[in-house]
C-alpha cells in the first residue's frame, strides 16, 4: 500500500515537471470553455440539464458556507436560513404577493402590468445578497463570544426560527390582506428572470438558466479565491486556529469573524434567490433543517476549506440527489423485481456514500493545501516543502 | 508599600531616563472571590529590559494578560505611553505597538512560518474585503511587501530559509519560539512582552536569547517586559525587576537589590528559622 502511495507520487511528480507553467491556468480555461459550451451538448430541458442547473446553484451555497466553516471554522448548522431569506426575496419582490403594492423595476411587459413589486432578477439578487448579509451579521452577533459546539447550536435555532416563521407567516398581518409569507401553500407565479434583449427565462428551455448560475459560481469562485490568498482569508484561518492568539496578534475579532458570516450568507442568499426563481414559487416547507446538513455534507465531502472541494462535494452529492438516484437508478430494484423505488431509499444511500467518504478519504475528495500537507507530512516527517502553485 | 507607588519610583530609574513607556496602575484582577492580581503598579521606563518574575500561580501571566487586554482589569489604570489602554481591545493595544509571546507557544499551526509572521502585520495592512476581491496594484505590493518583511524578521529571529514555507506544527521546539518571536516584531512593536521565553531551553540556549534580547533592544530600540523563571536569565539582562506573590508586588528595583530582599528570598525558599 505505502509503495503504490509513493509510486503514485512519484508518476505525480513526473507530471508536474512535465506539464508547461501555464497548464493550471490551461485547466482553467478549458473547464470554463467546456462549462459554456455544455448546454449545447444535452437536452435543454432534460433531466441533466436541470440537475446541473441545480447542482450548480448547489456550488454557490457549499462556497459560502465553506467560508464561515472552512475558512473561519464556525460549524453554522442554520445555513437553511439564507437560502429561505433569498428565497423570499424573489418571492417579495419578482411575484404578485404584494398584490397592493404595484412597483415595477425593469421587467417585461407582462410582469410589468401585474400587481405586486416585480424588480428585475439581478436588483432582486442584490436585495438578496444586502438582506441575507445583514441577517448573517445579525445571527454572527451572539455566537461571536462562543466556540465550536455552541456556536453550531446558536445557528441550529437561527435556521429553526427562520424556517418556523416561514411557515407562520402567513399568520402575520402586514395590512391589507396581505401576510409576510404564504406558508407551506408557497408564494406561486414567481417571475423568472427576465433581461432586456434576452427574454424571459422559461421552463422548457433550461440553457439561459444555466448559463446565469454558471456566471454566479465563476463569480463566486473568483472571489473566494481572491478572498483566501488575502489579508482576510489569513485572518480567518489564524481565528480558526487560534481564536486569543490572533486578536493578540491585531486581528480584530468582531469585524472579522461577522464578515465571514456576512459572506457566507450573502452567497447563500444568492442562490436562494436563483433557486425561488428556479422552482417558480417559495414554499416554506423547502427550509427544513436537513438542507443546512446536505449543504455542510457537501464541503465535508469535498475537503473542508477547501474551495475546488467545495466544488466538487456540491456537484457529486447534487448529481447523486437529483440526477443519478431519481433519474437514472431509479428503476434498479424493479428491475431485480423489487417493488420500490430508489428515491425512496436516497438518505440511506446518502448516509452511506458520507461514511464511505469519511473512512476511506476522511481528508475530503480535494483537501485544502494545510490540511493536506498536515496529514502527509504528520507521517513523512521531515523537509517535505510546500509547493507553490506558480 | 508607598515607595512603589508610580510617582516615587520614577525619580529612581536605572537609565536616568524618567520616560516610562508602560505604566501599570494599581491594577486588579478578581476571578469571582479570587484576586489573582492585587493592586499592583508596574513601570517600563523606555529602552529598558524589565522582568516580572515570582513563584508559580504569582499573577504573572494574568498581568500580562491584562497589559495586553485579553482581560479587563477590575480596577487600576494601564497607560503605553501618553494613552490610556485600559480596557482597549486586544487587537487595538496591539496596533499601538504592544506585541507579546505565549507562555505556551501559540503559534498557527496549519500556517506556514512566513505565514505567521504575516498575521503579525495584519494590524499594519490597508487591504480590506474589496480590495482584496479587486486585488489592486496597492494591494499586490502591500502583499509583496509584508512577505518580504516576513521573511526578513525570520531571518532576524535566526530561523533558516528553508523553514519558512513549513507549517508551523512542523518547526521545532526552538524555531517555534523564534517564529512566535518573529511574530510579535513583525507589526514593529515599541513594547515586546516575552512570556517565558526560555521555557525549555537548556542553558546555551538561554544565554542566546538573553543576548538577542539585548540584540532586540539596541538595534531596533525596543523595550521589553520579561516573565522569567530561569534567574540567570533574569539577573544577566534585567534593569529592573518586579516580584510578584499571590498577585500582590512584594519587591521592585534593580537584581542586585532584589535578590538580597528578604521578602523574595522568603516567596522564594519560603521563611528561614
Amino acid at each position: 500500500m505505502d509503495e503504490l502511495v509513493a509510486q503514485l507520487k512519484e508518476w505525480r511528480g513526473a507530471l508536474e515537471r512535465a506539464l508547461p507553467w501555464w497548464w493550471h491556468r490551461a485547466i482553467v480555461v478549458a473547464l470554463l470553455a467546456f462549462g459554456v459550451v455544455l448546454p449545447f451538448l444535452v437536452s435543454p430541458a432534460g433531466d441533466f440539464m436541470n440537475a446541473t442547473v441545480i447542482a450548480l446553484a448547489y456550488v454557490v451555497m457549499a462556497l459560502g458556507l465553506n467560508i464561515v466553516v472552512g475558512f473561519a471554522g464556525l460549524l453554522d448548522l442554520g445555513y437553511v436560513a439564507f437560502y429561505a431569506i433569498g428565497a423570499y426575496c424573489i418571492g417579495w419582490f419578482g411575484s404578485g404577493f404584494f398584490f397592493r403594492a404595484h412597483v415595477h423595476v425593469l421587467v417585461s411587459k407582462v410582469a410589468s402590468t401585474l400587481p405586486g413589486i416585480h424588480l428585475n432578477f439581478l436588483l432582486i439578487l442584490l436585495c438578496a445578497v444586502v438582506i441575507t448579509s445583514v441577517a448573517g451579521t445579525l445571527i454572527g452577533l451572539p455566537t461571536l463570544r462562543l466556540r465550536g459546539d455552541y456556536i453550531a447550536i446558536v445557528t441550529l435555532a437561527f435556521g429553526e426560527i427562520i424556517g418556523v416563521t416561514a411557515v407562520n407567516g402567513q399568520d402575520i398581518h402586514l395590512g391589507g390582506g396581505q401576510t409576510l409569507t404564504a406558508g407551506n401553500l408557497g408564494i406561486p407565479a414567481v417571475d423568472p428572470p427576465y433581461f432586456p434583449g434576452i427574454g424571459q427565462f422559461t421552463q422548457l428551455n433550461l440553457r439561459p438558466w444555466y448559463w446565469l448560475i454558471f456566471a454566479l459560481v465563476v463569480i463566486v469562485l473568483f472571489v473566494n479565491l481572491r478572498v483566501r490568498d488575502s489579508r482576510l482569508g489569513r485572518a480567518w484561518i489564524a481565528l480558526r486556529e487560534d481564536e486569543v492568539a490572533a486578536v493578540s496578534m491585531g486581528i480584530p475579532l468582531v469585524r472579522t469573524k461577522l464578515l465571514a458570516y456576512a459572506m457566507g450568507a450573502a452567497f447563500g442568499g444568492m442562490a436562494g434567490a436563483f433557486l425561488g426563481a428556479l422552482y417558480t414559487s417559495v414554499n416554506a416547507g423547502q427550509f427544513a433543517f436537513a438542507f443546512s446538513i446536505f449543504v455542510l455534507a457537501m464541503i465535508i465531502v469535498g475537503g473542508l476549506g477547501s474551495i475546488w472541494g467545495a466544488v466538487v462535494g456540491a456537484l457529486s452529492l447534487s448529481y447523486i440527489n437529483y440526477y443519478l438516484i431519481p433519474d437514472v437508478l431509479n428503476g434498479v430494484p424493479k428491475d431485480f423485481g423489487l417493488n420500490f423505488n430508489l428515491t425512496q431509499l436516497s438518505f440511506g444511500i446518502y448516509g452511506f456514500l458520507l461514511v464511505l467518504v469519511m473512512v476511506l478519504r476522511p481528508q475530503g475528495l480535494l483537501p485544502e493545501r494545510r490540511r493536506r500537507l498536515e496529514l502527509t507530512e504528520a507521517v513523512g516527517g521531515g523537509e517535505t516543502l510546500l509547493e507553490e502553485p506558480s | 508599600m508607598d515607595v512603589y507607588a508610580p510617582s516615587a519610583v520614577r525619580t529612581e530609574l536605572p537609565n536616568g531616563s524618567g520616560e516610562l513607556l508602560l505604566r501599570a496602575e494599581r491594577i486588579t484582577k478578581e476571578f469571582g472571590g479570587l484576586v489573582a492580581v492585587n493592586g499592583v503598579s508596574l513601570d517600563v521606563p523606555r529602552h529598558s529590559i524589565v522582568s516580572l518574575i515570582g513563584p508559580n500561580g504569582a499573577g504573572k501571566t494574568t498581568l500580562f494578560n491584562m497589559l495586553t487586554g485579553l482581560y479587563k482589569p477590575t480596577s487600576g489604570h494601564i497607560f503605553f505611553g501618553e494613552r490610556e489602554i485600559t480596557r482597549k481591545r486586544p487587537d487595538v493595544i496591539m496596533s499601538l505597538g504592544l506585541a507579546r509571546t505565549f507562555q505556551n507557544i501559540r503559534l498557527f499551526g496549519a500556517m506556514t512560518a512566513l505565514e505567521n509572521v504575516m498575521i503579525g502585520r495584519h494590524s499594519r495592512m490597508r487591504a480590506g474585503l474589496f480590495g482584496s476581491i479587486v486585488r489592486a496594484p496597492w494591494v499586490r505590493r502591500e502583499e509583496r511587501d509584508v512577505r518580504e518583511l516576513a521573511r526578513e524578521k525570520l531571518a532576524y529571529v535566526g530561523v533558516s530559509e528553508s523553514r519558512f514555507e513549513q507549517l508551523a506544527s512542523h518547526l521545532s521546539y526552538g524555531d517555534q519560539r523564534r517564529v512566535e518571536i518573529a511574530r510579535a516584531l513583525a507589526s514593529d512593536p515599541s513594547l515586546l512582552l516575552l512570556d517565558e521565553p526560555t521555557a525549555g531551553m537548556n542553558p546555551q540556549e538561554s544565554s542566546a536569547l538573553t543576548d538577542f534580547m539585548r540584540k532586540l533592544r539596541d538595534e531596533l530600540s525596543l523595550t521589553i517586559l520579561l516573565i522569567e523563571h530561569d534567574m540567570r536569565v533574569v539577573m544577566g539582562v534585567s534593569e529592573r525587576i518586579t516580584v510578584l506573590d499571590y498577585g500582590e508586588k512584594i519587591a521592585e528595583g534593580p537584581p542586585a537589590e532584589v535578590r538580597s530582599n528578604p521578602r523574595v528570598i522568603e516567596a522564594y525558599l519560603g521563611k528561614q528559622g
